[in-house]
């Protein structure tokens, strides 16, 4: 395996509190040094190492994404693992969790195994996550340990919530067993049957049904109550696509009481609010909807303060013929991949003057931690040479039929991003650069 | 933000379809006209209604308007094929029960078709809340909203508004403002949640000075109904509401949705039933109002409904007048670009 040496850059890593001027040696797919500008050039010369000049850039951890939909198995219309993985890397992830709402459901040890194949030709490193119930059916519980052992970092039913008290008790118990975390898509679906919005005025202007907040904190907060009730230190619960200031508050006070709570909310979430469906544009419909600008602003601000753990994007593919209905047909998800650095650091670090190790932490460093994702979002000597390298001053319009990804599902074609990926390293391979 | 910034990628990007925008004399909202728009499709209205029936039958001679029904219609639709005729047009009907449409295909497809064979406005009927939007945007064809499932029925509302004005002004258009309707209450009465023509009335009347009062029991009105526009409120007490008011619009109640919502029906009647009793007691002179269908002896009992009080038939025919306006908007160039000109009010 090649050498590369990245010179010249600003590396900023978080999980070292590093934010200096170092050149990075990656071999044999790891970080092997990482020293003062100039100081590695001989060891560089002895390897024939690749050069990458990285004069004007940020050298990071390369991006984690927790909450993505790679379509594989069975839609592969909309996305495949290697298409959705292109796109990851041209955003500048070197890791991707892969939700298992697939056709079939991933709920088997032998399907974890097959999407890790290295037949899928993924850019990228995939990290599957595992039904929690057989077919996300809520009934009966898949095999954690088994599952572990093929890959999978967590299990959730995505998409399809554990509602049965009995049944989300059990996950909980056996997956903290396993030393997996439950991840939930909190959402009380029988206060949400036939709803394609946030419930409120914009909802009863649109004539549309909307969910209430209520449906995402009341089972936020169930879930907490059934973690406490069982006393199991190894127990974690994971909430998924956090979008209400309400089940914000209930997962900090759980954390308060020391339970281990953690939770992501997607960019979408802190950059748009619910007028953006005002005119029945399905590629701002997803699931959860897009909140009040109340709840925006706690998203914000929740990352701000730092009680929010994890960005992830909830990429959600879907085939232009889907999202072209009439706006309650059109299914829930946008894409996320390509747009989440330039959205994130364009709201927080550009207009919020949230400092890049914060930006890069929240990427990377944190959601590698909690899926427990060893040797991801840091560049210590030994970890992955997972890396990336961006411009944080450029700005550039995002332009949906540019993206890499199969789908072009996106309410942000056109917007101005703030951070330019130039370079995405994966296990020491370039699987993005750039054109110059 | 500048295009030239994006620099190409090393996957060749596949074409996105084109985005066509919004036909400007499309109506699919009240919100989509001003008040002088307003105004000068009444005036159209009147000056049409009055014309010579050949003369009329030259503004849109031979041009080609589709209807486009996912739901069953008799009044809307009947009114609106009436006006295309009356203005010399070709109707061609498509409806849900004798098209492809039965065989899946998609409200876009549809439209593109439909453009294809020449239509040059299309007015649809959809029981989703937004379809206009959508076919709007694939069409670039002016579409009118003939009802898009609870959302809106703006022609309806410009209906209304039409018999409103007539009786409280008199049958000579005058210009419409925002002191038109100064000191006049209209409370619209019934399933306000599930009544696209309620959200219609409720946001376009205001604008012209009115005081809108609902009235309904609370599943049937959400509070959240009070701060849809500036004007509204809410009145729970049809009595209270009937007293304070000129105008009443009563709203069809379907039986089966009182079920669902574990309303009685006979509870209902009994509080909020437009009935000869109650209508003497808090307001006899007030005008009755109703889009239909009527469901009569739930909402209205038929002596109402036919009796002195009511503007139904009105309604009816006011309904021609004011499609025939919108036509002429949607197709004749000059009411095209002058909206353009003014822009979508917000
Ligand atoms: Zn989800």
């Amino acid at each position: 395996m090649t050498s590369i040496l990245i010179r010249g850059g600003r590396v900023v890593d978080p999980s070292a509190g590093l934010d200096a001027d170092r050149d990075l040696l990656l071999k044999d797919g790891r970080v092997s040094a990482i020293d003062a500008p100039g100081k590695l050039n001989a060891a560089a010369r002895q390897e024939s190492a690749e050069i990458l000049e990285a004069k004007g850039l940020i050298v990071a951890p390369g991006l984690v994404d927790i909450h993505v939909h790679l379509r594989e198995p069975g839609q592969g219309y909309k996305e495949t693992i290697a298409s959705g993985t292109a796109a990851a890397a041209a955003g500048g992830f070197t890791a991707v969790c892969a939700m298992p709402n697939t056709i079939p459901v991933n709920d088997s040890p032998e399907t974890t195994r097959w999407m890790q194949s290295p037949d899928r030709k993924a850019q990228i490193r995939v990290f599957p996550i595992a039904a929690a119930t057989r077919g996300s059916m809520g009934e009966a519980l898949t095999e954690y340990g088994a599952l572990k052992a093929a890959g999978a970092v967590g299990v959730t039913d995505d998409g399809k919530p554990i509602l049965g008290d009995s049944i989300m008790r059990q996950t909980l118990a056996a997956a903290a067993r396993a030393g997996l975390p439950v991840i939930q898509h909190a959402e009380d679906t029988r206060m949400t049957g036939g709803c394609s919005m946030n419930a409120g005025l914009l909802a009863f202007r649109l004539g549309l049904r909307g969910m209430p907040v209520e449906a995402e904190s009341s089972l936020v907060e169930r879930d907490i109550r059934l973690l406490a009730e069982l006393k199991d230190s190894r127990a974690h619960l994971h909430v998924a696509h956090l979008s209400t200031a309400k089940a914000l508050e209930a997962v900090k006070r759980a954390r308060r009481n020391g339970l281990h709570v953690t939770c992501e909310v997607a960019p979408h979430h802190f950059v748009l609010n619910e007028e953006a469906v005002s005119e029945y544009n399905t590629n701002a419909k997803m699931n959860p909807p897009l909140r009040a600008e109340a709840d925006r602003k706690a998203m914000l601000e929740g990352i701000i303060e730092g009680a929010v753990d994890s960005i992830a994007t909830d990429h959600a593919p879907h085939a232009a013929h889907e999202k072209e209905q009439e706006f309650e047909r059109a299914p829930n998800g946008i894409t996320g991949l390509e747009t989440a650095l330039g959205l994130t650091m364009a709201v927080l670090h550009g207009k919020h003057k949230l400092p890049l190790s914060r930006v890069i932490a929240l990427l990377s460093t944190q959601p590698a931690t909690v899926l427990n994702l060893k040797g991801r979002g840091s560049l210590a000597v030994g970890s992955f040479a997972d890396v990336v390298l961006f411009d944080a001053k450029k700005e550039w319009a995002f332009q949906a039929s540019a993206s890499v990804s199969k789908s072009k599902n996106t309410p942000f074609d056109g917007w101005t991003m703030l951070g330019r990926v130039t370079a995405t390293i994966s296990e020491g391979r370039i699987v993005y650069q750039a054109a110059k | 933000m500048s295009k030239s910034q994006v620099k190409p990628r090393k996957i060749s990007a596949t074409s996105t379809p084109q985005v066509i925008s919004r036909h400007p004399a499309s109506l699919l909202s009240v919100n989509d006209l001003s008040l002088d728009d307003v105004g000068s499709i009444l005036r159209t209205a009147s000056t049409l209604e009055s014309e010579d029936a050949l003369k009329r039958m030259k503004h849109l001679f031979k041009r080609r308007v589709s209807l486009l029904f996912y739901e069953s219609s008799t009044r809307t639709r009947t009114s609106f094929e009436l006006a295309a005729k009356q203005l010399g047009a070709d109707t061609v009907l498509v409806s849900a029960l004798s098209s492809s449409i039965e065989k899946g295909e998609s409200l876009k497809d549809t439209g593109i078709t439909l453009r294809a064979l020449g239509a040059e406005c299309i007015i649809l009927r959809h029981p989703a809340s937004g379809a206009p939007y959508l076919l709007s945007q694939v069409t670039g064809l002016p579409i009118l909203n003939a009802g898009d499932g609870m959302h809106e029925h703006p022609s309806q509302a410009l209906l209304d508004l039409r018999t409103i004005l007539t009786h409280l002004h008199g049958p000579k258009a005058a210009p419409v403002s925002e002191t038109t309707l100064k000191g006049v209450t209209i409370t619209i009465c019934g399933d306000i949640f599930h009544s696209r023509v309620a959200r219609s009335n409720m946001l376009l009347l205001p604008r012209l000075g009115a005081r809108v009062l609902l009235s309904g029991p609370q599943p049937l009105l959400p509070e959240t109904a009070a701060s849809a526009g500036p004007g509204i409120e809410i009145e729970r007490d049809f009595d209270k509401a009937l007293q304070q008011s000129q105008v009443v619009m009563m709203l069809r109640i379907q039986a089966e949705r009182l079920a669902g919502l574990n309303l009685d029906l006979d509870e209902y009647k009994l509080r909020y039933q437009a009935n000869t009793t109650r209508m003497a007691a808090q307001a006899g002179d007030a005008l009755v109002l109703h889009p239909g269908p009527i469901i009569r002896g739930l909402e209205i009992t038929s002596e109402v409904a036919d009796g002195p009080q009511s503007a139904i038939a009105e309604q009816v025919r006011n309904g021609v007048a004011i499609r025939m306006a919108l036509l002429v908007r949607a197709l004749t160039s000059k009411s095209s670009s002058n909206a353009a000109s003014k822009g979508k009010r917000k």
